[in-house]
């Protein structure tokens, strides 16, 4: 990789970092940008390519850092103490921020490849003379954002910009049409830097002239992003602007052919347009591969995310989707159930099945984690008695297929005056709970049974506790009802959950807690506070203790239900976190952002082992595969995107859906993919013949350019409108019986 | 597009106006020019940055419409003081009010006094939130059920009938609603489907299912049976269920061979039951009949303009299906007449031409006319009135002249009053005052002195909205089983209240052939019931409609709470004379009167009182009877 990149120049010292793709989950995000301290660097400590030249720096950075502390804190004192000793140069400090942005920021140098300290000073010193800008703003109070963004403090002549970017233009609209379309990859990034390099440095009136001209010519999926650069005309607009961050902190990655690249490179070295070379070399990040240039539709396929495709190093490590092993559970009722059914023939067919079951069970995957890889809680009797019962009822499961769809049985919420913000239905489907706009969480039994208290401490002192029926009569008669209210968040709810076990519910709300609700008392049992902002959603796990939120703070938290603080934090995406799911084998989290990509986390080591871009608009909805090896997502371009997760592949479109998606199901077995949307449909899809087609040879497996076939109208096996009913939540039955819901809204 | 965008991108930013305007509510006199443009631009752009972040939360909210928490939600992301007091129910629009030479837009802030709230009655608390189930889809087909949507909605039906090459362009919507229908359709059909091949029109199954079979049986049955509350039911369900989409040619086709067979046989009862149903199918929200006029308009038509629809036509009332039968024929042409099928003037002709003709009967003449003279006011100034003249002479040869037979005479009679009718408000309305019966008989002939009284009644109770109330009942009264024909019917009280109609006469008999109109309300021949309550126990349940008696009923029926009082004709009579209504308190009458077997030939210029309900009371009863039941039920959902 590196070596790719040695004619690069003075980028090395970033791409370096870049070259680990554990570390660019951590290293180089937005969050951390914020928090830590002002270098990206700092945190990834294996900068290991070059290791006279990459530590030196790094050191330095450190000193300038603390410099800059120091002053801010008006210690100058120390200030000056740490100067002599450190032998930095008067005008080093003010200049730092430029520099310790660690993105090689100073501009116009041109060949700083020496790896002494010397040279790096020497270094600093050119950056501050080029940097014009730069100590006006040393003195600001968000040194991280200066850091940010000095690097676009390089001046060229604003009135070149236009000929730099329409020259470029010509140029790829002249080459081969197989190049073509790759390097028009170019032009979105170059389009956003140069348009922000125009802002950041006054022009305000050709930055708007440039942005004018050129922003019809970006792809639609961008339109978002440049609405809100649209609104970005002034400098004093671009500190504490999210997406201007999102553009600095990580830089763009494109994906080219290695021939592309060189024709993009002797062009822009010919004309020695170097403006545009270097916003290539500072800001954006080319993965070039060996072999055949991409077509149109197949980057088309891939970008759409803020901060372009994913690196393909970042999708190579070892995911292992493979489902643990199921714990034996005997299954001595079983036999006297199917004697009380009395059905001849069943019991025989079933017994195989059975059998083939358990043996699957002993058999372990070779995709699967170690049992014990994360640790998980015991069972408890509880549990297995309600694995039988799964058990059971899985021998009773309709199989689904394109001759055998589903019955779908639809809850309409009514009177819920547009207030319904999330619903979530027990495994077993006896329970259905509502999060609502008011604050209030509402949990239903949709069984005969009905829901009930148990009873206060006085009153269970009365109780009999050596009497067999000991779990009947804890429980108060008098509080029966078919519904229960949870009152305790503040804001509205946007997420919920059902543990597994059915005795907890999590809330995620606009307050910026997740709380845990047992289903016995219907109390508030824990609030958890971490994210400090509106919380989008939240899920257990399938094995039950651990969940997992995300939300406005970028950052995806991985809680157990009895530490008040988080186990694991997942940063690395670039907006908010709007969807979690874990997946089935609880060792993975997927989390779906609103920078359009969809990330896939380990829960051990909270890595970040895939990211999947694609999607052109933020990602609302997630579900696995039952078998583990697939993930689908939907976002608000109403495309249902199929992943492969095991390859890190897309493997599939699917397109029908007018509006959002918003919620996602696999049957159990499987066999179909259910997805529901703010367009008031629910649609069935034929995910085994769509996971069927798929061409997995070496070749896309390593380059990962999947070529889709648009068949989604192939795919699609049914329809179903419902009365301006938007379908916000979908639940397989253990039969396969589908439940949808979503509020009425006349 | 591009083009378009950037105007929207880059464009907005609130005028400096805005910024001075601002600054003034605030104290602040003189703001630099300068400062208002960097102001306007900065705030412009955190308006915009604000707008993003509610976005966010609309998203998740799962909405489609932007709210006012939206905004206070982004507000707080922002660690900045959230609005309040900005939760309108109502839309607030954007108003602009003009001061000190220049335009201000400006947020209407009433005041409020707090004893008018203290005092007002607490509102009805909402519905508490609850879950309902049902089935979207049984086995991949969705049924047909109030809870889903209709299979084909109604715009589609329109567009295919009406632009069929258009048709399916949303192709996926289409394809997806018939696929969910029919078995067949979906996946086999799907693979066999060539890639490249131009979608050709879905196919929609025609076989109906056992259920629709079952369910087309009973209803017909039903409808033409001789249990009047199944009738209605069923009516009732033709008129309200939305799965019937694909049963509707069979319909159509049921009432075209009934009218046919009836019409040989003479039986009126049935081809009453037969328009009814047609009004039913009418009156679907979810069906658009526009494919099946071919059927519908020629049983229609022969309802109106036949010589004979029942076995005595002297002594059965047919007219009144004539009349009711104009009515459907008029809302048809209103509902489907299009440029390329031309309805309305095809059947203008037809009627025109078997009027002109001289040896049309007396019977298909009065049908002829009817169906004229519903078609609307224009119709009746160009081609009713200036042959008013014509059709006079012919009247007076009949009624003055040799008793010829009495069919004929109580035909003549019968167009005699319809024209009266028809032309007195039109008259009324284009004829400057004063009226001189001189100059009508000149202008009109033998019918000109009667015309010209009508046209005067008309126009004292035109300072009071004249009306034909009468347009929405057709009230029959026969010796046999009685029919009640009402335009109003169809909501749920028409079961109960028709029986009622059918008792009363017949144990009270009351009516004369000619009540009087209402400024005179007790004219020797019109017989009213009247029951006196005492201004405290009158409450607004009883009914606040003046009117001629055969006028009242569909007005009644409308208004809420009269349908719970079985008597069809109920009305209240202040003391004091027409303009004062039972807000008065005073002594009330109730008066219940009753329907007369020739009710629906008399002469009607009957008056409603301003708190009748509007113009045209056959569009208003059926609205009112729509926006009623949303409101009982809240939010019945599907």
């Amino acid at each position: 990789m590196a070596a790719v990149q040695s004619g690069v120049g003075d980028g090395v010292e970033e791409k370096d970092i870049k070259t680990e793709p554990p570390t660019d989950g951590f290293g180089n995000n937005a969050n951390d940008g914020r928090v830590l301290s002002s270098s990206p660097g700092s945190s990834a400590p294996a900068a290991s390519g070059k290791p006279a030249a990459g530590g030196t720096p790094e050191d330095q950075q450190t000193l300038l850092a603390v410099l800059q502390f120091l002053k801010k804190n008006k210690l100058t004192e120390s200030v000056e103490i740490l100067r002599r000793e450190a032998g930095l140069p008067e005008d080093a400090q003010d200049a730092k921020g430029a520099d310790s942005s660690g993105s090689g920021g100073a501009a116009g140098s041109v060949d700083l490849e020496g790896g002494d300290a010397s040279a790096l000073l020497s270094r600093v010193t050119v950056s501050s003379s080029a940097a014009a800008q730069a100590p006006t703003k040393a003195a600001e109070d968000q040194p991280d954002v200066n850091v940010v963004l000095s690097a676009y403090s390089q001046q060229g002549d604003p009135a070149l910009y236009e000929v730099y970017y329409s020259g470029l233009k010509r140029f790829i609209e002249t080459v081969l049409d197989c190049h073509r379309a790759e390097l028009s990859q170019v032009f979105y990034p170059l389009f956003v830097h140069m348009y922000l390099e125009l802002v950041y440095n006054n022009h305000e009136n050709e930055a708007k002239a440039f942005f004018e001209k050129f922003s019809g010519d970006q792809e639609c999926y961008y339109e978002d992003d440049l609405r809100v650069l649209s609104s970005l005309t002034k400098k004093e607009h671009m500190r504490g602007n999210e997406t201007l961050l999102d553009f600095r902190t990580s830089k763009f990655v494109l994906r080219i052919s290695r021939d592309s690249y060189q024709l993009l490179k002797r062009h822009l070295q010919e004309r020695q347009n170097n403006q545009i070379w270097n916003i290539i070399q500072e800001h954006l990040y080319i993965d070039i591969f060996d072999g055949m240039p991409r077509s149109k539709s197949q980057i088309d396929a891939m970008s759409g995310s803020l901060a372009g495709e994913a690196k393909r190093e970042a999708n190579k490590a070892k995911v292992y989707y493979g489902l643990l092993k199921e714990p034996e559970i005997e299954l001595p009722l079983d036999d006297e159930d199917e004697e009380a059914e009395n059905e001849e023939g069943k019991p025989k067919k079933k017994k195989p099945k059975k059998d083939s079951m358990g043996s699957k069970s002993k058999k372990q995957d070779p995709n699967a984690p170690s049992q014990n890889r994360i640790p998980l809680p015991e069972l408890k009797d509880s549990d297995k008695l309600d694995k039988i019962m799964y058990m059971k009822e899985a021998t009773k499961r309709i199989r689904l297929g394109t001759d055998n769809l589903p019955s779908i049985c639809f809850y309409s919420f009514l009177n819920a005056y547009q207030g319904l913000t999330a619903v979530d239905f027990t495994d077993d489907s006896s329970l259905i709970a509502g999060g609502f706009a008011d604050s209030t969480v509402r949990v239903w039994s949709v069984t005969p049974k009905k829901l009930r208290k148990v009873k206060s401490a006085a009153d269970l002192n009365l109780i009999d506790k050596e009497s067999d029926d000991v779990l009947e009569r804890i429980m108060d008669e008098k509080t029966a009802s078919e519904s229960k209210i949870l009152y305790g968040h503040s804001g509205p709810v946007y997420g919920i959950s059902f543990s597994p076990d059915r005795n907890y519910l999590l809330s995620s709300s606009e307050d910026g807690t997740v709380r845990l609700w047992s289903l016995q008392t219907f109390t508030c049992l824990v609030g958890y506070k971490g994210h400090n902002y509106p919380v989008w959603d939240t899920q257990f796990s399938p094995y039950g203790y651990y969940f997992v939120s995300g939300g406005h703070d970028r950052v995806a938290r991985l809680w157990a239900t009895d530490h008040y603080q988080p186990l694991r934090m997942f940063s690395g995406h670039l907006a908010d976190i709007t969807c979690t799911r874990f997946h089935p084998n609880s060792n993975y989290v997927a989390t779906g952002s609103s920078d359009r990509t969809i990330r896939l986390w380990d829960v051990l080591n909270g890595n970040c082992v895939r990211i999947f871009t694609g999607h052109k608009g933020p990602i609302h909805a997630l579900a696995f595969s039952p078998n583990g090896k697939f993930l689908a997502s939907g976002a608000t371009d109403g495309r249902v995107l199929l992943w492969d997760i095991g390859h890190g592949l897309m493997v599939g479109e699917l397109k029908g859906h007018a509006d959002t998606v918003y919620s996602l199901r696999f049957s159990r077995d499987g066999e179909l993919l259910a997805s529901g949307s703010m367009d008031n449909t629910v649609r069935l899809w034929d995910a085994m013949k769509a996971f069927d087609d798929l061409e997995t040879d070496d070749f896309t497996a390593a380059t990962g350019h999947v070529h889709l076939q648009d068949n989604s109208q192939e795919l699609l096996l049914g329809t179903y409108m419902t009365k301006s009913t938007p379908v916000i939540h979908l639940h397989f039955t253990r039969r396969n019986l589908l439940l949808a819901a979503g509020a009425y809204n006349p | 597009m591009a083009e378009e965008r950037r105007q929207k991108q880059c464009s907005v930013v609130l005028p400096t106006e805005s910024m001075k305007a601002m600054a003034e509510s605030v104290g602040v006199g003189q703001l630099q020019e300068e400062s208002c443009v960097a102001l306007s631009e900065e705030v412009s752009y955190r308006i915009k940055e604000i707008a993003q972040d509610a976005l966010k939360f609309m998203h998740h909210g799962k909405r489609r419409k932007l709210t006012t928490s939206d905004i206070d939600n982004a507000l707080k992301l922002k660690n900045v003081e959230p609005l309040y007091g900005f939760q309108s129910q109502e839309f607030i629009p954007f108003r602009f009010a003009s001061g000190g030479g220049r335009e201000l837009h400006f947020y209407e802030e009433k005041e409020v006094d707090l004893s008018d709230i203290i005092n007002t009655p607490l509102p009805r608390v909402p519905l508490d939130v609850s879950l309902k189930a049902h089935w979207l889809s049984i086995e991949g087909v969705q049924p047909s059920i109030p809870e889903n949507p209709p299979p084909a909605p109604k715009e589609q039906q329109k567009a295919e009938s009406t632009e069929p090459l258009k048709v399916v362009k949303p192709g996926q919507e289409e394809e997806g609603t018939i696929q969910g229908k029919g078995q067949g359709a979906t996946a086999p059909d799907g693979k066999g489907k060539e890639k490249g091949m131009i979608r050709l029109k879905p196919r929609s199954t025609h076989e109906l299912s056992v259920e629709q079979q079952l369910y087309y049986k009973e209803i017909t049955e039903a409808c033409v049976g001789s249990c009047e509350a199944k009738r209605a039911e069923a009516l009732q369900s033709i008129a309200t269920d939305p799965g019937l989409y694909q049963m509707l040619p069979r319909f159509s086709t049921f009432i075209s061979e009934g009218v046919r067979v009836n019409v040989v046989q003479n039986n009126l009862a049935l081809l009453i039951y037969l328009m009814r149903m047609v009004k039913a199918l009418m009156d679907n929200p979810t069906l658009y009949l526009e494919k099946y006029l071919h059927e519908l308009i020629p049983a229609v038509v022969t309802c109106i303009v036949s010589k004979q629809l029942c076995l005595r036509p002297d002594v059965d009332n047919h007219w009144a299906l004539r009349d009711f039968a104009a009515r459907l024929m008029a809302q048809s042409c209103k509902t489907f007449s299009t440029t390329t099928n031309n309805i309305q003037s095809r059947i203008t002709k037809t009627f025109t031409k078997s009027w002109l003709d001289d040896k049309t009967q007396w019977t298909t003449r009065y049908g002829c006319i009817a169906g004229l003279a519903e078609l609307g006011p224009d119709v009746i100034k160009t081609l009713i009135l200036p042959r008013l003249t014509v059709e006079g002479a012919r009247i007076k040869a009949v009624v003055e002249g040799p008793v010829v037979s009495n069919i004929d005479k109580i035909g003549a009679d019968h167009v005699q009053s319809l024209l009266l009718k028809h032309c007195a408000s039109v008259i009324a309305k284009i004829r400057p005052q004063p009226d001189n019966v001189e100059q009508y008989r000149t202008d009109y002939g033998y019918l000109g002195p009667m015309l010209c009284s009508h046209v005067m009644k008309a126009r004292t109770q035109a300072a009071l909205q004249a009306q034909q109330v009468n347009r929405t009942t057709l009230t029959i009264t026969q010796p046999r089983p009685t029919v009640s024909v009402s335009q109003s019917g169809l909501s749920g009280s028409a079961g109960p209240r028709t029986p009622s109609i059918i008792k009363v006469p017949s144990s009270l008999a009351l009516m004369s052939p000619r009540p009087g109109t209402p400024s005179q309300p007790s004219p020797p021949a019109t017989k009213y019931i009247v029951m006196a309550t005492s201004a405290g126990a009158a409450s607004t349940q009883q009914v606040i409609t003046l009117s001629s008696s055969q006028s009242a009923s569909p007005v009644t029926s409308t208004v809420p709470s009269a349908t719970s009082t079985l008597q069809p004709l109920v009305k209240l009579e202040s003391g004091s004379g027409p303009g004062l209504t039972a807000s008065r308190p005073m002594q009330k009458y109730i008066v219940v009167s009753l329907p007369s077997s020739a009710s629906s030939s008399l002469e009607t210029k009957s008056s409603v009182l301003p708190t009748s309900i509007s113009s045209t009371p056959l569009d208003t009863g059926m609205k009112l009877d729509r926006s009623e039941s949303p409101g009982a039920s809240t939010q019945s959902p599907h």
